[in-house]
């Protein structure tokens, strides 16, 4: 196994992130998409450090669980009170503000 | 010293707009109008200062500080008081100081707040017309160039509950715009070119170089410059905002529309006479439009009938000449006239004003008449300026139209100089219809009074309340004192202002033209070597000449005949028997509703321009229209913005996946540029190459 | 200070140092007690301020990856500024708005850290913290009335995106680290000068990425869609700051990124800059014609301001820089006085942001009016304001650089903005008030703070050498 191994595994676990971000519905699911695609870099990086032989990419990486962590945390806040608001995380009918 | 001139204006404006509701009218009105008068006495003190200098250092100039300064750009921010800026600065100080006083008998009947809201108005004005005309370059005098066209815009439309004052307004904004837009990218490819926009600096940095010929880089500055002048001062083809623009209060229409800010672009190009010079293709190109806008507008004024509307197209067609003569060369012929201009043009559309007053609000001209008994101040005074603007012997006019006409046929432009002599038979034949059919004659009494609050046109019944004349029963009342005052001091001047300038041929001395001289030329020792047409025909009048004596007395003959022409053309169609005019109308049928309809220039705008946009966005917007939009838009320019906005906002649907897919695409662009797209463009470099500028 | 190598993060700890005090304040804050929460983010944000002064032309650097030189104390200085000022709106309307106050300070503190970070790192690893440091804060605070449907869905719409674009730089940094086997800005610089893989594929992913990640968050178009949502559905207050503060950091960090990483790639990436800046200065200004919100009209405003300081980035000559950085603190200062205007005309009811809700303001409130007027033109780019002065240096700094079209369609979008900044102006002065909602009392803290952001500006348009003289040094330290 080279590192391009991992750049493919990674590319392709990018590309299901973005696909899922942009054609699923539920707002849960859209937001595991992300969470695929953080993934995907983390992998990118770990590759990279190997790479390279340095551990820069590992603790990027550790950096970037951290950050999706909050971010998560966030994020599910958010579409908490969303959902007390609409009672709904179908996203198409998220669309009070438009134009 | 200088920068007291604008800022005892601007003060003015603090103390109106801060405390300006709380004031009484006879504190507001009078800080305002003291304000102006203290402008033009410092204004005339640093003249005479000016006078008193010896010539080679013929300019007063006062650094600031260094406005905007980086790399090698470096502007001050500095005034400059030559003899060109010192003519403009005591027209505007003078006459405006007039305006104002006239302005606090003319607004009486508005409530206290917004009497002083337009006295705050007119006193920002004054002070941005100042900056304008002191800037000594091009950033600072873009400074004033801006404010004026906000404040004319705010006046515009200071009668904002009726609709035609507020889109007459946005026309003149959105016109104004589309000139700016030129005037701004002519400043910035000057600065790209030449390397400063000191206006002293361009003229030298311009002066030693050979007049470019076919059309380079400093053409292509001076005609965006140029269109950012026809612009402001309503020149073809954006001069359909200024007959608009008469739904302000008529000292407005004096102030800015007839005698300051439309006179912007003339002056900017005086400013520029040496960089303007160099460009002789698109000073040719200046005299065309100026001529064709004089004869074009002459021909409209002949039929309009709202008194006001007369007036605005005589404007538009006088500022034609100045172009005219800025055109040929003749910057002092061009600013002569400018000059006055300003004093019998105020006259007249003050004069129109008190009619106005008088009527309690009527415009029409077809509803006036045998107004000269009854007002006779403002009849006598009236006659005065429409003969100054006729090109009567002995007045005002006569002497500037006559420089412009003899400049333009002795520099050769024989055609250009038909078309401002058969303008100038129009000018005497309007301005004489309007003399006769107001004054002379006999008034349709249902005309008066409240049939004009009735009319659609009761503009200034705003000001009047309606009732004005029906409260005096039938009575009109003449010029209160403050008009009064005013209407006479311009009547003096329009017989007086034009002996300043009058010819070598009649015996004077020119002075003015010898005044202005040294404005025109880059400093002196840098043009000495380079001889421009300037020079060359300048030299008419100086030692040589009985053949020029001869040809310029020739010209004048042919003038005041015309003139003269004109009047009684004028007399025998309005004076006598009207129906006669009636009948020429009938007969000429055709012609006359192209006259009447201002050659249709609106018409084709809306039909060229802004239904097929509007037609494209209904059948495009097929989720639904906006009509509100479409129709609360301005028209022209404004709509086609709005119509795409409202086809683009569709983009935003609201839906985060559209927002996401977005996002995606872009991102798909963005990494599909080198690839795919690079290539593609690269190819097609010729086409690409000169907008991306690399 | 303990060490010299932790003074660079100084203003970042006094920021932090304020925010945690607000939330354990908070956490003992007896029910119904008013504690002064907003003076004390207001003497954290201070102090942060005096830190920056004092590290001016010192080059301090900490650990290699924050380094405090002009053009990151610069931009944090804008930062604190907009956070100040941000501040001094916010009593009256938190209050009003019902606004748990010290989640809002908290966040705004924390969000001010994540900004000032972005504007000093020197290593993208610092750069990607300080972003979502920064973005994490600012979801919450756009979305902060729960209560409020459109608030939470333009938070929701903002987190979103603003996740996914991370995701993007994120990738973007991979491979930038792959290779070049770093993630320190110099290093980068270092070792793209060093080799020459003009048209390497990974490179320009690598910088796409990048630059995608960056426009997202300068909201450029085609990435700018949620812009509009969240700036409509954040109180107003919050939106003056995110439009500036977030602007400024994430232009900090695209223009360090850029001009000094991926330098020796310019002639890559400025074409597609290009690209961006016209279309963002094309779209905002188009739509926000259309718009009827102001808080809307301002957001597509805002997208459209990003294009020009885009122009800037691309002409990337000496002038090109300087104007990048007037801009930003002209831009930020109007902008603020702008949405303060507008937050402080809301009511408990009623958000009093669309454009007939200023019918006659000028009657009622003259002074909000006045200091909106000065504001509003500020944006159009009329003379004498700050938005005059930067918008001239953009484009004499395209022209000087030879993108005459990118000038062309500058001075064209400006010339049209100002039509719709104009409209509002006519509202406020040319119509009569309609008479139905009562404008509410404003403070007399916000109004005097109100005076001092417009004094800026006029300041900033008739003296606006000082200030670019700052910015002129500011530059000559790291490009």
């Amino acid at each position: 196994m080279t590192s391009t191994h991992y750049l493919v595994l990674s590319a392709a676990l990018f590309m299901i992130g973005v696909f899922g971000v942009v054609t699923r519905r539920n707002i849960v699911i859209i937001f595991m998409s992300i969470e695929l695609m953080l993934n995907a870099v983390n992998i990118n990086l770990i590759a990279f450090s190997l790479q390279w032989g340095n551990s820069l990419g590992q603790v990027f990486t550790i950096f970037v669980i951290a950050v999706a962590a909050a971010e998560a945390a966030v994020g599910l806040g958010i579409i908490l009170a969303l959902y007390r608001n609409k009672e709904t995380i179908n996203i198409d009918e998220m669309n009070v503000m438009k134009w | 010293m200088l920068s007291l001139i604008p800022l005892l204006p601007f003060a003015g404006f603090l103390v109106n707009a801060t405390l300006g509701r709380r004031l009484p009218k006879g504190v507001s009105g009078g800080v305002a109008s003291l304000a102006m008068l203290a402008s033009f006495a410092v204004a005339a003190a640093a003249v005479r200062r000016l006078a008193g200098l010896d010539p080679g250092a013929f300019a007063i100039s006062e650094t600031f500080y260094s406005w905007i300064a980086s790399g090698d750009i470096a502007i001050d921010l500095a005034f400059r008081l030559d003899t060109l800026s010192a003519v403009m600065v005591l027209v505007i100080t003078g006459i405006g100081s007039l305006i104002h006083v006239y302005s606090i008998a003319y607004m009486h009947e508005e409530p206290d707040a917004a009497f002083a809201r337009y006295f705050s108005y007119l006193n920002l004005f004054a002070a941005f017309m100042l900056v304008l005309v002191l800037g000594s370059s091009f950033p600072v005098m873009f400074v004033g160039w801006e404010g004026v066209g906000l404040c004319s815009y705010l006046l515009i439309g200071f009668w904002f509950t009726k609709k035609s004052a507020s889109d007459a307004g946005r026309k003149a904004f959105v016109v104004n715009r589309v000139g700016d837009y030129a005037f701004v990218l002519g400043m910035l490819l000057l600065l790209a070119h030449v390397g400063t926009l000191d206006f002293q600096a361009v003229a030298r940095a311009v002066a030693p170089q050979a007049p470019e010929t076919g059309f380079g880089a400093l053409s292509i500055v001076t005609l965006l410059l140029f269109i950012g002048a026809t612009g402001k001062s309503a020149q073809i083809p954006l001069h359909t905002w200024l007959p608009d623009a008469m739904e302000g209060p008529t000292p407005v229409s004096a102030l800015i529309h007839a005698t300051t800010m439309v006179t912007a672009g003339v002056y900017m190009i005086g400013r520029n006479a040496v960089l303007f010079s160099h460009t002789p293709d698109v000073l040719v190109i200046v005299a065309v439009v100026g001529a064709a806008t004089a004869l074009f507008a002459g021909t409209i004024g002949l039929v309009q009938t709202d008194i006001k509307r007369v007036l605005a197209y005589s404007t538009v067609s006088q500022l034609g000449y100045m172009f005219l003569a800025m055109g040929v060369g003749a910057f002092g012929a061009g600013i002569f006239h400018l000059y006055t201009h300003a004093f019998f043009k105020a006259l007249l559309f003050l004069g129109s004003g008190a009619v106005i007053h008088a009527l309690g609000g009527e415009q029409d001209i077809r509803r006036m008449g045998g107004l000269r008994r009854e007002l006779p101040i403002t009849y006598w005074t009236f006659v005065v300026g429409a003969l100054a603007i006729a090109g009567v012997p002995g007045l005002a006019g006569f002497f500037s139209k006559d420089a412009i006409l003899f400049e333009t046929f002795a520099r050769g432009h024989v055609v250009l100089w038909i078309v401002g002599a058969l303008t100038s038979l129009l000018t005497a034949a309007y301005m004489f219809r309007l003399v006769f059919l107001t004054f002379h004659g006999t008034r349709l009494r249902q005309g008066s009074g409240e049939a004009a609050s009735a009319a659609p046109r009761d503009v200034d019944a705003h000001a009047h309340g309606g009732g004005h004349a029906r409260d005096h029963g039938g009575h009109l009342h003449d010029a209160p004192p403050a008009m009064a005052l005013a209407l006479l001091l311009l009547a003096l001047g329009s017989v007086a202002a034009g002996y300043v300038g009058v010819p070598h041929a009649l015996g004077g001395g020119n002075r003015l033209h010898s005044w202005l001289e040294p404005a025109f030329t880059a400093s002196t020792a840098t043009v000495a070597d380079h001889e421009t047409a300037d020079d060359a025909a300048d030299d008419h009048g100086g030692g040589h000449g009985a053949d020029a004596t001869r040809l310029e007395l020739n010209l004048m003959g042919v003038s005041s005949a015309l003139a003269l022409f004109g009047i009684g053309m004028a007399a025998w169609f309005w004076l006598g028997r009207r129906d006669r005019a009636a009948a020429i109308a009938e007969r000429a049928g055709p012609v006359y509703r192209l006259l009447l309809n201002k050659y249709y220039v609106d018409q084709i705008y809306d039909a060229a321009i802004v239904r097929p946009l509007v037609a494209l966005s209904q059948v495009g917007l097929w989720r639904g229209l906006d009509v509100r939009l479409i129709d609360g838009a301005v028209n022209g320019v404004g709509t086609t913005v709005s119509a795409a906005a409202t086809t683009l906002r569709r983009i935003q649907s609201g839906s985060v996946r559209t927002y996401a897919g977005f996002v995606l695409a872009g991102v798909i662009l963005v990494l599909g540029y080198y690839p795919v797209i690079e290539p593609i463009v690269r190819s097609m470099a010729s086409v690409f190459a000169w907008p991306m500028g690399r | 200070m303990i060490s010299p190598s932790f003074n660079a993060i100084v203003p970042m700890l006094c920021a932090t140092a304020g925010a945690l005090v607000v939330m354990l304040a908070e956490s003992w804050r007896a029910r119904g007690e008013r504690m002064p929460l907003g003076v004390l983010g207001g003497i954290a944000l201070s102090a942060a301020g005096i830190a920056l002064a004092l590290l001016w032309d010192q080059q301090a650097s900490s650990f290699g990856v924050i380094v405090a030189d002009n053009f990151g104390i610069f931009v944090s200085l804008v930062v604190v500024v907009a956070g100040l000022v941000s501040i001094a709106f916010s009593s009256q309307v938190l209050d009003r708005d019902g606004i748990p106050r010290g989640e809002y300070y908290a966040l705004l503190l924390f969000a001010i850290v994540g900004m000032m970070m972005m504007a000093t790192a020197n290593d993208l690893l610092v750069v990607f913290i300080g972003l979502e440091v920064m973005s994490v804060a600012v979801y919450v605070l756009t979305g902060i009335r729960r209560d409020d449907p459109r608030g939470v869905e333009g938070a929701f719409k903002y987190f979103l995106l603003g996740a996914f674009a991370s995701a993007f730089l994120l990738y973007g940094v991979a491979f930038t680290f792959g290779l070049t086997g770093t993630t320190r800005l110099d290093g980068i610089g270092q070792f793209l000068a060093a080799r020459s893989m003009s048209s390497s594929p990974m490179v320009l992913l690598a910088m796409g990425l990048l630059l995608v990640g960056f426009a997202f968050k300068i909201s450029a178009v085609p990435f700018h869609m949620w812009t509009p949502d969240a700036y409509e559905g954040a109180p107003a207050v919050v939106t003056g700051f995110m439009s500036t503060g977030v602007k400024a950091a994430a232009f900090a960090a695209f223009t360090r990124v850029f001009l000094s990483a991926f330098e020796p790639f310019s002639a890559d990436w400025a074409p597609l800059v290009w690209y961006l800046a016209i279309a963002t200065m094309v779209l905002g200004t188009v739509v926000g014609v259309a718009q009827h919100n102001l808080k809307r009209m301002l957001a597509y405003s805002s997208i459209a301001h990003g294009g020009y300081l885009l122009v800037g980035l691309v002409a990337a000559n000496q002038v090109g820089k300087e104007a990048i950085l007037f801009y930003l603190a002209a831009y930020a200062v109007t902008n603020l006085a702008a949405f303060g205007a507008i937050a402080l005309l809301g009511t408990a009811d009623r958000a009093n942001d669309t454009l007939q809700d200023y019918r006659g303001l000028w009657q009622s409130r003259p002074m909000v009016a006045g200091v909106l007027t000065v504001a509003l033109l500020s944006l159009g780019g009329l003379p004498p304001t700050a938005g005059f002065i930067g918008k001239w240096y953009i484009f004499s700094a395209a022209v000087s650089a030879g993108y005459y079209g990118l000038a062309i369609a500058g001075v064209l979008t400006s010339v049209i903005s100002v039509f719709f900044y104009l409209r509002v102006v006519v509202m406020m002065y040319m119509t009569e008030p309609a008479g139905t909602i009562a404008p509410p009392v404003v403070s007399r803290a916000a109004l005097a703070t109100l005076a001092v952001t417009a004094a800026i500006i006029l300041y900033l348009g008739v003296l606006p050498t000082a200030l670019l003289d700052l910015a002129a040094a500011s530059i000559d330290t790291i490009f």
